[in-house]
């Protein structure tokens, strides 16, 4: 039983891992815009997709790398050609312009790389290889996933807490009048979290192929797992959003031992929902999610 | 120093300021005095680059700023100290200071940097006392210092400051009032915009008065207080509220 249990606490954890990373890509770009990016589920997808194809021709760690930088330099374009020259949008707008960009970059994820299903070689063992934690087995890349997107958190924690570029983004974020009074690049500091947040998504995409496979569509429910984490931690909060990933992931995974596997999904539809009702500033917020 | 010229602003529909002209002098403390909704704060957004006039013409040191971009204005030396504080209150004291001197560390003078904030630290020294402290946690007066403070970071040699009194407990009026001298001594130019046209006019050399969008009087400062459009319009009808906010 306790190794049932831990089977599907890991199973849980290496979602929520995901959720966590995709929903603090929303974070990111909420803190610096005050907008839902819903493309964000797309440059998890995208990195996923670039690794697979350069990965037959390029070592893999290569061919991460360079799938990382690549994602992120579409997050740079997406911010210069869409966002950037509008100089007051409505947050409508914005909303309705990010979604536009994520069915463009669907549409054309499907054109270059079709509707098969892929997936990168596993970083180590195969499919068969397992290993025995706590009586339950699982899958080296579960490990993978779980490493590389903790140190994906605490590096960008650590980004945002000491850098000085992270410290000009939380002031941007804070006050943007008040950070171009300080002189402060608030233009090319927004098109950096678009870079942040697309090479963290794209990570991430990489590190959790092996397991979950990557499709030109799978951004879509990405984005909608993670935009419910964004609003379960409390919107603009990175650090809720990651203890908000863990709670959504662990839940699902044990909803799948309770009810058939197709209502996985409706779990976090209905956490959304819940939280939306009952407390929309999410489960840890100390501020109010809003913006004068 | 700073040359405004037939400024109009309107926002959509509504005209803000109508042919606004002023000038600012080097070494000069203005101030700009007029009651709320007159366009003052407006004026400095213009100048900043904030909002973009619909006619008129900026200069600072006889060169055009209009299409300049705030951070570039700031760069130029033209500081702003904007109304209600706005400083980042999940940022530390020290952060915010530091953070007010990015065009310093882009002219590559990180060495002053560092000396600048022990100046200023000392010059402020409850900030000193809560330099580790997040913003949002100083009271009104403490955080009105930390505005001023960031300001002073980037070494401007036109400072702007949008109400710096408003909302403070009298004394700190005055210590800040105590402060704005202190700068112009040191050699800054000062531009301030105030409601407090009593204690505003004590530490100017020139002032102009703004109504509805229009700059009706301006002179000395001595003259203005003196003058008995003044007394009628801002320094009479409010006599009790400002004898209350600046007790000297």
């Amino acid at each position: 039983m306790s190794a049932l249990f831990f089977q599907y606490l890991m199973a849980g954890l290496t979602y929520g891992m995901i959720y966590a990373v995709v929903g603090m890509g929303f974070n990111i770009i909420y803190n610096a815009t005050g907008v839902i990016n819903f493309a964000q589920g797309e440059f998890v997808m995208l990195g996923g997709m670039i690794a697979v194809s350069l990965v037959k021709i390029l070592p893999l760690p290569l061919a991460i790398l360079l799938a990382v930088l690549a994602t992120m330099v579409v997050g740079a374009l997406v911010e210069l050609v869409f966002i950037r020259w509008l100089s007051s949008p409505s947050v409508l707008r914005m909303i309705i312009i990010t979604v536009g960009i994520s069915i463009l970059i669907r549409e054309a994820a499907l054109l270059i790389w079709g509707q098969n299903v892929r997936a990168l070689p596993y970083f180590t063992g195969s499919e068969i290889t397992s290993l025995s934690i706590g009586g339950a087995r699982m899958s080296p890349q579960v490990l993978w996933t779980l490493g590389a997107c903790s140190a994906l958190v605490a590096l960008t924690t650590a980004f945002f807490r000491w850098s000085s570029t992270g410290k000009q983004m939380r002031a941007c974020a804070s006050n943007r009048v008040a950070a171009s009074l300080c002189g402060l690049p608030t233009r090319n500091l927004v098109t950096a979290s678009f870079i942040l947040s697309a090479g963290m998504g794209a990570l991430a995409g990489c590190v959790v192929s092996p397991i979950t496979y990557t499709q030109y569509n799978i951004g879509t429910g990405l984005a909608m797992k993670g935009f419910t984490v964004a609003i379960l931690g409390g919107l603009g909060s990175s650090l809720a959003a990651v203890a908000a990933g863990l709670v959504l992931g662990v839940l699902e995974a044990f909803a799948v031992s309770v009810m058939p596997s197709a209502y996985k999904d409706a779990v976090s539809i209905t956490l959304l929902l819940a939280i939306l009702f009952l407390r929309p500033t999410g489960l840890f917020a100390a501020r109010v999610a809003y913006r004068p | 120093m700073l040359t405004v010229r037939t400024l109009d602003v309107a926002y959509g529909a509504v005209t803000v300021l109508r042919g606004v002209s002023l000038h600012v002098k080097e070494g000069e403390v203005v101030a700009i005095v007029g009651a709320n909704g007159a366009g003052k704060t407006t004026l400095l957004k213009a100048i900043t680059g904030l909002v973009r006039p619909r006619r008129g013409d900026v200069r600072l040191r006889g060169e055009s700023i209009l299409e300049v971009g705030t951070a570039r204005i700031v760069a130029r030396g033209c500081s702003l100290v904007p109304e209600g504080r706005q400083i980042f209150g999940d940022l530390s004291v020290r952060d915010n200071l530091l953070l007010g001197a990015h065009v310093q560390y882009r002219r590559g003078k990180a060495a002053e940097v560092r000396a600048d904030l022990e100046r200023i630290l000392g010059m402020f020294p409850i900030l000193g006392k809560r330099s580790g402290q997040l913003g949002g946690t100083l009271s009104g007066g403490e955080q009105q210092m930390l505005a001023i403070g960031r300001a002073l970071m980037a070494r401007p040699t036109l400072l702007m400051l949008d109400e710096p009194s408003m909302g403070l407990a009298p004394l700190v009026v005055k210590e800040i009032f105590n402060v704005i001298s202190t700068i112009s001594l040191a050699g800054c130019t000062v531009l301030l915009v105030e409601q407090n046209a009593r204690g505003a006019l004590k530490i100017a050399h020139r002032g102009y008065v703004l109504e509805t969008g229009r700059i009706v009087l301006e002179g000395s400062a001595e003259d203005l207080l003196a003058s008995r459009e003044m007394q009628r319009a801002y320094l009479g009808r409010d006599v009790n509220l400002e004898t209350a906010r600046v007790t000297t």
